[in-house]
């Protein structure tokens, strides 16, 4: 495999997860658990596959949501499910996945786009994230290892969700004073 | 040329930078550096305009603010000061619960440092109460600030990160 060759998901789907998952409230700040960077996770331990089958339990339940981590339902865990299926600035896509301590090892092509929150759920921002990157995780329920390379909006939903997993907001990388906006869309 | 800097502030409603902007208009103020944006529902503008005395432009606000909420200051200043950049620009981000003395205490402590606020907005959005600051900090400080903000910060019980800016933003 070349260094910036995508590995894809194989055969994992959400089936892997087993039951369809509960639907847990959703956090928003100030709150602390958002602030701490959460741990390491066992992708195999089963309270982790009931955590990523809730994540994407609630993601879907979530008006215009496309990932969901799980510092965002209480849970200081390197967990987050990403969907960017059918957006209108989506270019390649995984599909629905959830992904256990997931690092972004390349990005390149920084852009400044907007981005919201669920747990901002009042303001946007203005955020330069890299529209290239390349993602090393595991698999929750088979502890598989993935090596994903993905742009454009999949990518930037990656960087958001993976901030979360370290106990950062897109508050905490908006590009200047006045990149910070009351939302004026509510999906 | 003497320069005017005038402040306009009062209950958001349309036309309020179109009443202001013509009335200065026409006692031939030139309008230079502006912000005008809305503040919790008040409309504020803050501007710096060359032209009329500071008779010519109060006598031209005052039809303006007679019979409505708005309020108008107008105050001669010195020409433009010259300020040179004293080092890099930073960003810094702050994000927590509302309370008071979040801008005081970061923002002493910038002071202290020798950093020089370029821009700052506060938001409360619910309980939750974000500052957004661009400051130019002395070469080398950055670091030594950064451990001073996160004690601060701590104390306050809210986030902060200082960051490079960009300057090549888009």
């Amino acid at each position: 495999m070349t260094a910036g060759q995508d590995c894809g998901l194989g055969d994992w789907t959400t089936a892997v997860l087993g039951d369809r998952g509960g639907v847990r409230s959703v956090l928003t700040a100030p709150v602390g658990v958002l602030s701490r960077a959460g741990e390491q996770v066992d992708p195999l331990a089963d309270d982790v596959v009931r955590l990523a089958a809730d994540l994407v339990a609630t993601m879907r339940v979530s008006p215009g949501c496309v990932g969901l981590a799980a510092p965002q339902v209480g849970v200081g865990a390197r967990v987050f499910a990403v969907d960017v299926t059918g957006h209108p600035k989506t270019l390649t896509s995984h599909g629905t996945f959830v992904l256990c301590n997931a690092e972004v090892v390349e990005a390149s092509r920084w852009r400044l786009g907007r981005e919201g929150c669920m747990s901002v759920p009042d303001l946007t921002g203005d955020v330069k994230r890299a529209s290239r990157v390349v993602v090393q995780a595991v698999l929750p329920g088979t502890g598989a290892a993935v090596r994903l390379v993905t742009d454009g909006f999949e990518a930037r939903a990656l960087q958001h969700e993976i901030d979360h997993c370290l106990g950062r907001l897109f508050l905490d990388r908006v590009a200047g004073a006045h990149a910070v906006y009351q939302r004026k869309v509510y999906l | 040329m003497s320069e005017l800097a005038i402040t306009v502030i009062g209950p958001d409603r349309p036309g309020i930078v179109a009443d202001v902007a013509e009335a200065l208009a026409e006692v031939g103020a030139n309008l230079t550096d502006s912000t005008m944006t809305r503040l919790r529902g008040h409309f504020a503008m803050t501007l710096i305009c060359v032209g009329p005395s500071g008779p010519e432009a109060e006598a031209a606000l005052a039809p303006v603010v007679a019979d409505g909420p708005l309020v108008a200051t107008v105050r001669q200043v010195g020409a433009e000061a010259t300020s040179t950049p004293i080092g890099e620009p930073y960003l810094m981000s702050v994000h927590g619960a509302d309370r008071l003395g979040i801008v005081s205490a970061l923002t002493r402590v910038l002071a202290e440092t020798g950093g020089n606020l370029t821009d700052l907005t506060t938001r409360l959005s619910g309980p939750l109460y974000v500052l957004l600051a661009e400051v130019e900090l002395p070469p080398g400080t950055a670091e030594g600030l950064a451990e001073r903000l996160a004690e601060a910060a701590a104390r306050l019980d809210v986030e902060v990160t200082l960051r490079r800016a960009d300057s090549d933003m888009l």
